[in-house]
């Protein structure tokens, strides 16, 4: 792919290419079913399958039904001491947020393309999907915290015991910092992921172009550069992991602002 | 100056923001580090402000990239 050419070229590991259905189209738009698509399925599927084999209720838990309750556990711990009571009713939604991200971010980084022809696409390596993603956050956050205040919501801006010389402008700054909150938590998600795969494409390609260069030194280059693609991936899946989590603890403090306002 | 190369050179100055948020993380987490083995019994009820401060101080790396990226990639010249 990038070797070939002679130059790195990481960026064409994020192309949306259409699988089935180049012509479909709506309206005039263009509908196929793209490798993104396909990806989003196979997480679906995944995390289906896994909730599916661990909800047998048995009293004493399996290994597989051990595993999910470790993962339930542990949002609604996260809910638990970030919301409180209150915010017991949107763990479903936290949790489907939290393995649908983890979930993406680990099999975007499953290593399919030594089978010639595959490679697989990291969903939320595209501002696309994050940013759905936390525009679904920041709406649920807006709606709730509307309909639990009304108008008081906007208090939210005004901290405790503000000077009144100072309150328009600190609810300038809050407003300002209220509305960055969905860019910087889709903006987070993306590129970390996007920062991750550009980095295991650049070592990957001096490993080929390392051997193909035909130097003495070229071997060893390879070498090396395996070596820190090991490093690389064991930090990644790190990332993949600590991504999910902040995602969804901001996702719950956002929520707790709106639900407890403050 | 040559447009391209003057691109390259805005493309790794950018780059330079990255390093600064390396900083700042390892000063978010060596700051956790140091005060929990002071008391470890406090640090596991810290771990959610831990995170949000290494989102914070992350999140400014990372639109260094960003802007690198977009100079590289987007920017038209």
């Amino acid at each position: 792919m990038a070797a070939e050419a002679g130059a790195i070229d990481p960026m064409s590991q994020f192309r949306v290419n259409p699988v089935v259905g180049e012509h479909w189209a709506v309206w005039g738009h263009n509908i196929a079913f793209t490798n993104s698509a396909a990806f989003m399925v196979i997480v679906l599927g995944a995390l289906w399958l896994f909730m599916l084999g661990g909800m047998k209720r048995q009293l004493v838990p399996g290994r597989w039904q051990a595993a999910v309750e470790t993962m339930t556990d542990f949002v609604a711990n996260m809910i638990e001491s970030n919301i409180g009571e209150k915010g017991k009713r949107f763990t479903p939604y936290v949790f489907s947020l939290f393995m649908f991200i983890l979930a993406a971010n680990l099999i975007g980084l499953f290593p399919l393309a030594i089978i010639p022809g595959l490679h697989t696409f990291a969903v939320t390596s595209h501002i696309t999907v994050t940013g759905v993603l936390a525009i679904m956050s920041f709406s649920i956050v807006l709606i709730v915290g509307f309909a639990k205040h009304g108008l008081h919501f906007f208090k939210l801006f005004i901290p405790h015991g503000t000077p009144a010389l100072l309150v328009p402008l600190i609810f300038l700054i809050e407003l300002v910092s209220f509305m960055v909150r969905p860019f910087s938590l889709g903006l987070r998600l993306f590129v970390a992921m996007t920062a991750g795969h550009i980095l295991l494409d650049v070592f990957a390609s001096f490993v080929i172009q390392g051997i193909n260069s035909g130097t003495a030194i070229g071997p060893v280059v390879s070498l090396l550069s395996f070596v820190m693609i090991i490093g690389v991936s064991l930090l990644e899946i790190l990332v993949a992991a600590i991504q999910a989590y902040v995602f969804a603890l901001l996702t719950s403090l956002y929520l707790n602002d709106a639900i407890n306002l403050h | 100056m040559d447009i391209a190369a003057a691109k390259m050179i805005g493309a790794g100055l950018a780059a330079i923001g990255v390093g600064l948020a390396a900083l700042g993380v390892g000063n978010v987490f060596g700051s956790f580090l140091g005060s929990a083995l002071r008391n470890p019994s406090a640090a596991d009820g810290q771990q959610g402000r831990l995170f949000i401060g290494f989102a914070a101080a992350e999140l400014l790396g990372l639109i260094a990239f960003v802007v690198a990226i977009l100079i590289l990639f987007v920017v038209k010249g």
